[in-house]
C-alpha cells in the first residue's frame, strides 16, 4: 500500500449529505471481480449526462476544469453510507483521490478508506465548505490541514494513521499475532464448542 | 464482595472475542463466521490466493451465490447483467481452491445470504460472524454480533480468524407498546431512521429492545435489524430468548439444543449502561413509505411528503406539500433480505388473495429470500395465490433489489418496493424507488398506486 504523509492538493467539493456507494460507484459499473477497470465508473451517475455515451455532465463538480488533477474530495454527513462495496474506494484510487473530508463517514466506507492507503479526514461542516477549491497542505503526521494562511487540525486515531503513514499491511501485522490467536482459539474451543465446524465442503 | 458491573449484551460478546487490545485502541477481535456471496467472494478469494495466503478456518467460511445470478425459473450460470457469469464461475473456483462451503446456483439451500445463514443455523447466538455485505447486521435478529465490512477486511477475517476494529460505542433503541394493525417490523426501521437520521446510529451497536421487539417473531426481528445499516450503526442485534433458541435448535450448523446455561448469559444485564438511548413508542407508528432517495426520507403512508433536500424531491418528482397515497406507479417488487422470507410472504399472499394487480402495472414480482423458502411457499400453495393475482413468481436472488444492468425500466418508472436503499439509481438509471412493508407493495400493486394496507386489510374482512 502507497503510504500517506504530505499531500498537496485542490479540494474538490461534491457537498451532499449521505453520498452513496451506489453513487460513488455503480453496481453495473463493477463490470469484473477484479479490483481495477473502475475509475471510468467513478461517480458515474453524476459525472455523465449519458452515462452509455459517457458524455460528460458540466454541471458536476469533478468534471470542471480547476477539478483536473485534484487528489482530494469534500464532502457532508454520512459521506459513503450504503452497499460495502469496496469498490467505492478502488474506483477513487483509480481515478487519483487520496483524501476525502466530510462531515462525518459512514463506518464500512472510512474502513475501506484506511485499508487502502485514502486518508479520511473529519471536520465540522463549516470548516469543510470553507475548504471548496482551496489548495490544500495535508499533513497526516502534524494531523493538520493547511488553506493558504489559515490552518486547522484533525483527529485521527493513532492505529489507522501509524497504518496509513506506513503503508502497513494489516493482515502481515495481525499473522504477528499468530501465537496469542492460537492460544485465544483453543480455550474458545473448550469453551464453546459449537463454534468449530468440521469441514463439510 | 462487590456485585460486578452489569455488562450489555454487546460487551458481553465483545469481551468473549478480544484476543487482545493494541497500544492504539483498536483491538484484535475473533471472527467465528464469515459468509461471501459472489458479488465480492471471488475478489477477496482470489485476491488471498494471489499473496499465497490460505483461509485460516475453512470450515467456518461459507460462500454463495445471490447477488447476480439470474432469478428466472429454470436458470444456470447465465445472467442478466453483461458479463455477469464471470462472477458465479470465478466464485465457484475460487471457492473450491480454498475448500469452503458453497450453496452453488441450484443448491437447494440457495438464497440471499442474509436469508440462509439463519436457515442453516449458521449464525448462532453470541458468535461474531462478518460479510463484505453490509446487511451483514440483518444476522443480529438471532442475538449475534453480525456486521458488514469491505473485502480487504474480509480477507483478513479469512485469513486471520480475527478483525483488528475500535470498539464501537453502545446504543439502545427501545420500541414500547404494541403495533397496530398492519404496522410492521420494516415501519419500525423507517420510522426510526426518519426520526434519527440515516446517520443516527455512526459509531453505535444498537440494541433493539422493548416489549414491542420482543413480540416480534424472529423473521420480523431479521427485517428490524436489516435496517441498522441505514441507520449507519456498526451492527442491530436482539438479545436471543425462548424463540430464538426454538428457532435455531437442530438446524443444520446449529446446536441441538440450548440448555447449557451459557446461552441465558446473553442479555443486557439490568442496569446496564449504554452510551446512547432511544425510545419510541411503536403503538403511535402507522405503515410507512419513503418519499426521497434516503432511507432517512421515509414518512406515514397517509402524510404530507415533508420539505428535503431539494435534489432529492427533483429526482423523486415528487414535491413538498404533495400527498403520497395515490402516487401511481410501474413496478411493484417483494423480495430482499429485508422482507421475503416465508412470513412475510404469507402475510402478502393472504393480502393479494382474490384481488388482482392493476394493469397499471408494468411489471409486479415475487421473488423468494431463499430456495428453502420458494419451496415451502410453493408446499403451501402462495406461488398460485400470487401468479393468479398477476405477480411473476420467481427463483431466489437479491433480483430487483438493486441494478447490475439485468432488467431495466424506463427512467422515471416508479416502483414500491420492499427492499431497504431508495438510493439515486438504485433499482436502475433513474428509476424512483419506494421503500415500504410487503402488506405497503401488495395494497400499491392493486391499486397503481400507492395505497395504505390497512384500506385493503379492512376490505379484505368484510
Ligand atoms: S437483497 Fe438487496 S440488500 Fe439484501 S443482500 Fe441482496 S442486494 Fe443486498
Amino acid at each position: 500500500m502507497t503510504p500517506f504523509t504530505t499531500l498537496c492538493s485542490i479540494a474538490i467539493p461534491i457537498l451532499r449529505d449521505n453520498v452513496d456507494t451506489d453513487a460513488i460507484i455503480p453496481s453495473r459499473e463493477m463490470k469484473s471481480t477484479g479490483r481495477t477497470g473502475l475509475a471510468e465508473g467513478l461517480f458515474a451517475p453524476w459525472r455523465y449526462s449519458d452515462v452509455a455515451a459517457r458524455v460528460p455532465d458540466p454541471t458536476f463538480e469533478l468534471n470542471r476544469s480547476e477539478a483536473q488533477g485534484g487528489q482530494i474530495i469534500l464532502g457532508g454527513a454520512n459521506f459513503g453510507c450504503g452497499s460495502s462495496r469496496e469498490h467505492a474506494v478502488w474506483a477513487l484510487v483509480e481515478y487519483g483521490i487520496r483524501c476525502v473530508i466530510a462531515e462525518s463517514f459512514a463506518p464500512i466506507f472510512r474502513a475501506n478508506c484506511i485499508r487502502n492507503g485514502v486518508l479520511p479526514i473529519t471536520l465540522q461542516r463549516s470548516v469543510v465548505d470553507a475548504l471548496a477549491w482551496h489548495q490544500l497542505e495535508i499533513d497526516l503526521a502534524a494531523q493538520t490541514v493547511r488553506a493558504g494562511e489559515t490552518n486547522c487540525t484533525f483527529t485521527i486515531e493513532d492505529e489507522p494513521r501509524t497504518m496509513l503513514l506506513e503503508g502497513l499491511d494489516v493482515i502481515d501485522l495481525t499473522l504477528k499475532a499468530r501465537d496469542a490467536i492460537a492460544a485465544w482459539t483453543d480455550a474458545d474451543r473448550t469453551a464453546r464448542p459449537w463454534v468449530y465446524l468440521e469441514k463439510t465442503a | 464482595m462487590t456485585q460486578p458491573a452489569p455488562k450489555t449484551l454487546f460487551a458481553k460478546i465483545w469481551d468473549a472475542h478480544r484476543i487482545e487490545t493494541g497500544s492504539t485502541g483498536s483491538s484484535l477481535v475473533a471472527i467465528d463466521r464469515v459468509f461471501l456471496h459472489e458479488r465480492t467472494g471471488a475478489a477477496a478469494l482470489k485476491s488471498m490466493a494471489a499473496a499465497g495466503r490460505p483461509v485460516h478456518d475453512p470450515a467456518r467460511v461459507f460462500a454463495v451465490m445471490d447477488h447476480i445470478v439470474d432469478t428466472r425459473i429454470g436458470r444456470g450460470d447465465g445472467t442478466l447483467m453483461e458479463g455477469g457469469s464471470a462472477f458465479i464461475t470465478e466464485t465457484r473456483a475460487a471457492a473450491k481452491a480454498a475448500g469452503i462451503m458453497l450453496f452453488d446456483v441450484n443448491d437447494p439451500d440457495q438464497g440471499i445470504t442474509h436469508v440462509i445463514s439463519p436457515e442453516l443455523g449458521i449464525v448462532l447466538p453470541g458468535v461474531t460472524l462478518v460479510a463484505p455485505d453490509s446487511h451483514t447486521c440483518t444476522q443480529g435478529a438471532l442475538g449475534a454480533l453480525a456486521w458488514g465490512i469491505g473485502s480487504s477486511e474480509a480477507e483478513h477475517a479469512m485469513a486471520t480468524g480475527t478483525l483488528r476494529i475500535e470498539k464501537p460505542r453502545t446504543m439502545r433503541v427501545t420500541f414500547t407498546g404494541t403495533l397496530a394493525p398492519g404496522v410492521t417490523a420494516k415501519d419500525m426501521a423507517l420510522a426510526l431512521i426518519a426520526a434519527h437520521g440515516a446517520g443516527g446510529g455512526a459509531g453505535h451497536a444498537v440494541e433493539f429492545a422493548g416489549e414491542a421487539v420482543e413480540a416480534l417473531e424472529i423473521e420480523a426481528r431479521m427485517t428490524l435489524c436489516n435496517m441498522a445499516t441505514e441507520f449507519s450503526a456498526m451492527a442491530g442485534f436482539i438479545a436471543p430468548d425462548a424463540k430464538t433458541f426454538a428457532y435455531l435448535a437442530g438446524r443444520r450448523y446449529a446446536p441441538a439444543h440450548f440448555d447449557e446455561p451459557y446461552w441465558q448469559t446473553l442479555r443486557s444485564d439490568e442496569g446496564a449502561v449504554f452510551d446512547a438511548e432511544i425510545v419510541i413508542d411503536a403503538s403511535s407508528l402507522a405503515p410507512m413509505v419513503s418519499w426521497g432517495t434516503s432511507p432517512q426520507h421515509s414518512m406515514p403512508i397517509d402524510g404530507a411528503v415533508p420539505q428535503g433536500p431539494q435534489r432529492a424531491h427533483d429526482y423523486i418528482g415528487l414535491e413538498a406539500g404533495a400527498t403520497m397515497l395515490g402516487t401511481p406507479i410501474d413496478v411493484a417488487f417483494i423480495g430482499s433480505c429485508t422482507n421475503a422470507r416465508l412470513s412475510d410472504l404469507r402475510r402478502a399472499a393472504a393480502l393479494v388473495k382474490g384481488h388482482k394487480v392493476s394493469p397499471a402495472i408494468r411489471k409486479a414480482l415475487v421473488v423468494p429470500g431463499s430456495s428453502a423458502v420458494k419451496r415451502a411457499a410453493e408446499a403451501e400453495g402462495l406461488d398460485a395465490i400470487f401468479t393468479e393475482a398477476g405477480f411473476e413468481w420467481r427463483a431466489s436472488g437479491c433480483s430487483l433489489c438493486f441494478f447490475a444492468g439485468g432488467e431495466r425500466f424506463p427512467e422515471g418508472s416508479r416502483t414500491i418496493s420492499s427492499t431497504n436503499r431508495n438510493f439515486e439509481g438504485r433499482q436502475g438509471p433513474g428509476i424512483r424507488t419506494h421503500i415500504a412493508s410487503p402488506e405497503t407493495v401488495i395494497a400499491s400493486a392493486i391499486a397503481g398506486a400507492i395505497a395504505d394496507p390497512r384500506e385493503l386489510a379492512k376490505e379484505t374482512a368484510q
